[in-house]
């Protein structure tokens, strides 16, 4: 292995000259760190979603196992990894051609403008390496404290749960901090005493009969109990209700809130997956090309290099693909004027292709998408029929007589809401807690707002099992299976389901 | 990575473990075998999640066809997450090699290390590529030493010329690696599977043995180097065959055990020296016998001259409707039921062949 992971003379020369074109095209990006790397180490690195200094868990190194092996049997290679944290930290494969190389760093740079500009990572934590380090010792002396085992089964649990958490969260204005809502439980259970009426000591069994009393008490705690719903609205976000009301020791919260942290801190990863590749290939491709003059003799590697990151086996979606195309078309329409009432309500089909009004505000548009959108609302603001018919999308459904995948429909509405509706809340199934004392029994109910797709029932209840684990009480989810609203449930020994 | 790879390896090694009995006795393993490495399906040790089902779901999809053509299988759903690291939806395939394997196995049975014998009279022969030499088969021919002996001819006859360097090796020029043989000293080992064929050994039957001496061989191939395999099949009269033929015929009329005996005695005779070879028999069988005589004839070729050669004498025997168990109980009282020398199992179904593994490889011999 080789430790010194700087990059090589000529490679620091090429970094920098193409780090300053990317600037003069207008990419905005944080400090960008280059390293070096085998495809051991970038293996590792990528197991640990970026992050060598993370919290030890076996999950990594089954990540780290499947990447090695897809990597000896050449299934895959990753070229680069690039982490959002200022600043940007990139790790470029040694093994890479010079070619491929600065393809890769063009397209870094174009990751890192991303991480830095786009709203949907603005509330990530910028110093998430010292963060996961700290992540990292942190749990590493839990298990020093508690033992391994039971810090293992304990991320175990969490890591169960991990999804469970409300994407848009960061960017809502907290009504109420969780302090406020802490109080308000607590009123809940503190029924104010009944008033009793004045009396001497001696007197007071006579005037205040205890059972009266104690009737009374009874009843007041009902009534706020029916009044209040807890939590009052459905929550998404199931971790942090979790921590805040499930019967965990401390370290035990503690590990719930780093899961629930690095948690978020992905989310917008996922979310921008098409926007977020599509822009930075749309940048390399334009860098490599237009801007930094490649010798005659790599023209042609870099070509193979570039149709391979954008390839898309026969009737599938690459996102790489379809983020860059998207991003391309929409850049043609804005230079054209092809947008507006206008051009919307012109159905002449001859004269909407040629239409062009020399608009010239492709570019502009290009950066305004990359600030505001994620994957969801840029598919849903520019993908539109031209695109789907020129790029031939079609939806397809499962055959169940035949047993295979056929297309269903080249119906744009359809495609664009199929597309839309596989996004949302970026491809997680949407849970909330919908009642924390269920059936007053301090039993925990969730909802999964069910959008179609069902539920894999195993995980279902394995994750039911898990939840037990930090609730305590029987847990129940409420889904839809085979179109008939269902209650799973799990009382600490056995599964059920139920028909509502 | 160095211990989180390993925790994840012992988990691994762990569910093996525990799952080992239904692996032995579902045979997903004996048809998952490659080059020394067995490919094990290990269902959901990835940590589950609130999670869409893959199967039987629409998407969207690129390129050319009509509606009803079907599609590519394993569409890549867009904006899952982040890349490579939610891939567990489909079941974990771990490979893990035959010792590996043999290793879990016997920490599962506590199985002994085999005492081999005769270690001292056997030697193999093994060849090692470590010279050169003048003479030699073209293949061999080592091309960087030929060139240079050409080029030294050349400069040295004055032909060389550094504006047109060419370079043509003569005869004399080449030069060939060359082998020295060493002498090893191992342990060689040979298993007789012997299997009764006759009409009443049913599928189901020849599975449970085929089982068995898959696991056989996977252990016994850890504790020998050189492990050789023989095949007999027999139902009134015995043939040795492949393996293949082995487990897949299926022949009908009557047994006489003692036929595979005899045939086992004499391949040993001709092909195996006791001296030399740590043998190993195995019969299968139902336990029917054609005659008393036979039962009889059996117990003497048992005495006399199969267990003072080999290593192992075992028997097991598969239950089956039509067999009476007659064999095990003779056996047992030929040689009584305790006895050290031969080691004899039932093997009710597939679930009592991890117990009949453990018999036949417990004594450690």
């Amino acid at each position: 292995m080789n430790f010194n992971t700087q990059l090589t003379p000529e490679l620091r020369e090429i970094a920098l000259s193409i780090g300053k074109k990317a600037r003069e095209v207008g990419l905005d990006y944080f400090d960008t760190i280059f390293e070096l790397i085998d495809y051991k180490q970038l293996n590792e690195i990528a197991a640990y979603g970026g992050f060598p200094t993370r919290y030890p868990h076996w999950r990594f190194g089954m990540d780290y196992e499947r990447l090695s092996k897809s990597y000896t049997y050449g299934l895959s290679v990753i070229y680069e990894m690039v982490i959002n944290n200022d600043p940007c930290y990139a790790y470029l494969l040694r093994a890479n051609s010079m070619v491929s190389q600065k393809t890769v760093i063009a397209h870094v740079y174009g990751h890192c403008d991303f991480f830095k500009n786009n709203y949907w990572f603005s509330k990530t934590n910028r110093k998430m390496l010292d963060q996961m380090a700290n992540h990292g010792s942190t749990i590493r002396r839990f298990i020093e404290d508690v033992g391994h085992d039971e810090v293992e089964d304990f991320l175990d649990v969490c890591l169960s749960l991990e999804n469970l958490i409300d994407i848009y969260a960061p960017f809502n204005q907290p009504t109420k901090n969780s302090q406020g809502i802490k109080e308000e439980e607590e009123e809940v259970y503190r029924p104010d005493p009944v008033n009793k009426l004045q009396s001497k000591k001696y007197m007071d069994s006579y005037i205040n009969p205890k059972d009266f009393i104690e009737s009374q008490t009874k009843k007041q705690e009902d009534q706020q109990k029916k009044k209040k719903n807890f939590p009052e609205e459905p929550q998404r976000d199931v971790l942090k209700f979790l921590m805040e009301n499930a019967p965990l020791n401390s370290w035990q919260r503690r590990v719930l809130g780093i899961i629930r942290d690095e948690s978020y801190y992905f989310a917008p990863q996922g979310q921008t997956k098409i926007l977020n590749e599509g822009w930075a290939t749309y940048w390399h491709s334009q860098m490599m090309t237009e801007l930094h003059p490649l010798n005659d003799s790599e023209i042609v590697d870099y070509c193979d290099q570039h149709s391979g990151v954008v390839a898309s086996a026969p009737g599938q979606l690459n996102p790489y693909k379809l983020g860059l195309e998207l991003l391309r078309h929409t850049k043609r329409r804005w230079d054209k004027g092809q947008f507006g009432l206008d051009y919307v309500n012109c159905e002449d089909p001859k004269k909407r292709a040629a239409w062009d009004t020399q608009a010239g505000l492709g570019n502009q548009k290009l950066f305004e998408i990359r600030r505001i959108h994620n994957d969801i609302t840029f598919l849903d603001a520019y993908l539109d029929e031209d695109f789907c018919h020129e790029h031939k999308l079609f939806i397809y459904d499962y055959d169940r007589r035949n047993n295979r995948y056929v297309i269903s429909d080249r119906d744009f509405g359809k495609v664009k809401a199929q597309m839309l509706n596989q996004l949302t809340n970026f491809g997680q199934p949407i849970i909330v807690v919908k009642d924390g004392n269920f059936k007053n029994r301090n039993e925990l109910l969730l909802e999964h707002k069910h959008e179609g797709t069902d539920l894999k029932h195993e995980f279902t209840v394995e994750c039911l099992r898990n939840l037990f684990k930090v609730w305590r009480r029987p847990v129940h989810i409420d889904t839809t299976i085979e179109e008939g609203k269902r209650r799973v449930s799990f009382d600490g020994s056995t599964h059920s389901v139920e028909k509502l | 990575m160095d211990s989180d790879l390993n925790r994840f390896r012992k988990i691994v090694r762990g569910k093996i473990k525990k799952e080992l009995r239904r692996f032995i006795s579902s045979g997903d393993l004996v048809g998952r075998q490659g080059n020394k490495r067995v490919t094990i399906p290990l269902p959901r040790i990835d940590i589950p999640h609130f999670s869409f089902g893959n199967g039987e779901k629409g998407g969207v999809g690129q390129g050319a066809g009509e509606v009803g053509d079907e599609v590519g299988q394993g569409q890549p759903k867009p904006g899952e997450g982040e890349a490579g690291d939610q891939a567990g939806e489909h079941t974990l395939e771990v490979d893990v090699s035959l010792e590996e394997l043999a290793a879990i196995l016997s920490e599962e049975l506590e199985l002994p290390n085999i005492e081999p014998k005769g270690k001292e009279n056997i030697e193999d022969k093994k060849y090692k590529y470590s010279g050169i030499q003048r003479q030699g088969p073209e293949s061999l021919r080592h091309f960087k030493r030929t060139y240079k002996e050409a080029l030294r001819r050349s400069i040295s006859s004055g032909d060389y010329d550094p504006e047109n360097p060419i370079i043509i090796p003569v005869k004399e020029d080449r030069r060939f690696r060359s082998y020295r043989i060493t002498h090893e000293k191992t342990a060689n080992a040979v298993i007789l599977y012997m299997m009764d064929v006759s009409g009443s050994m049913g599928d189901e039957q020849k599975e449970i043995v085929r089982l068995t001496a898959f696991w056989l061989d996977t252990w016994l191939s850890t504790q020998y180097k050189g492990l050789e395999r023989r095949y007999i099949i027999h139902d009134a009269t015995a043939r040795e065959v492949d393996s293949d033929t082995f487990y897949k015929t299926k022949e009908s009329g009557g047994t006489l055990i003692s036929s595979a005996y005899k045939l086992a005695l004499k391949m040993i005779e001709d092909h195996f020296n006791p001296s030399e070879w740590n043998i190993y028999l195995f019969h299968f069988s139902d336990g029917d016998n054609w005659s008393g005589n036979d039962t009889a004839d059996c117990m003497k070729i048992i005495e006399t001259n199969l267990l003072p050669i080999s290593n192992l004498f075992a028997y097991g025997q598969v239950e089956s409707r039509y067999g009476s168990g007659q064999f095990l109980r003779d056996l047992h009282k030929h040689f009584g039921e305790g006895n050290e020398q031969i080691t004899t199992c039932q093997i009710k179904d597939r679930e009592s062949i991890m117990d009949a593994l453990k018999v036949f490889l417990g004594k450690g011999k």
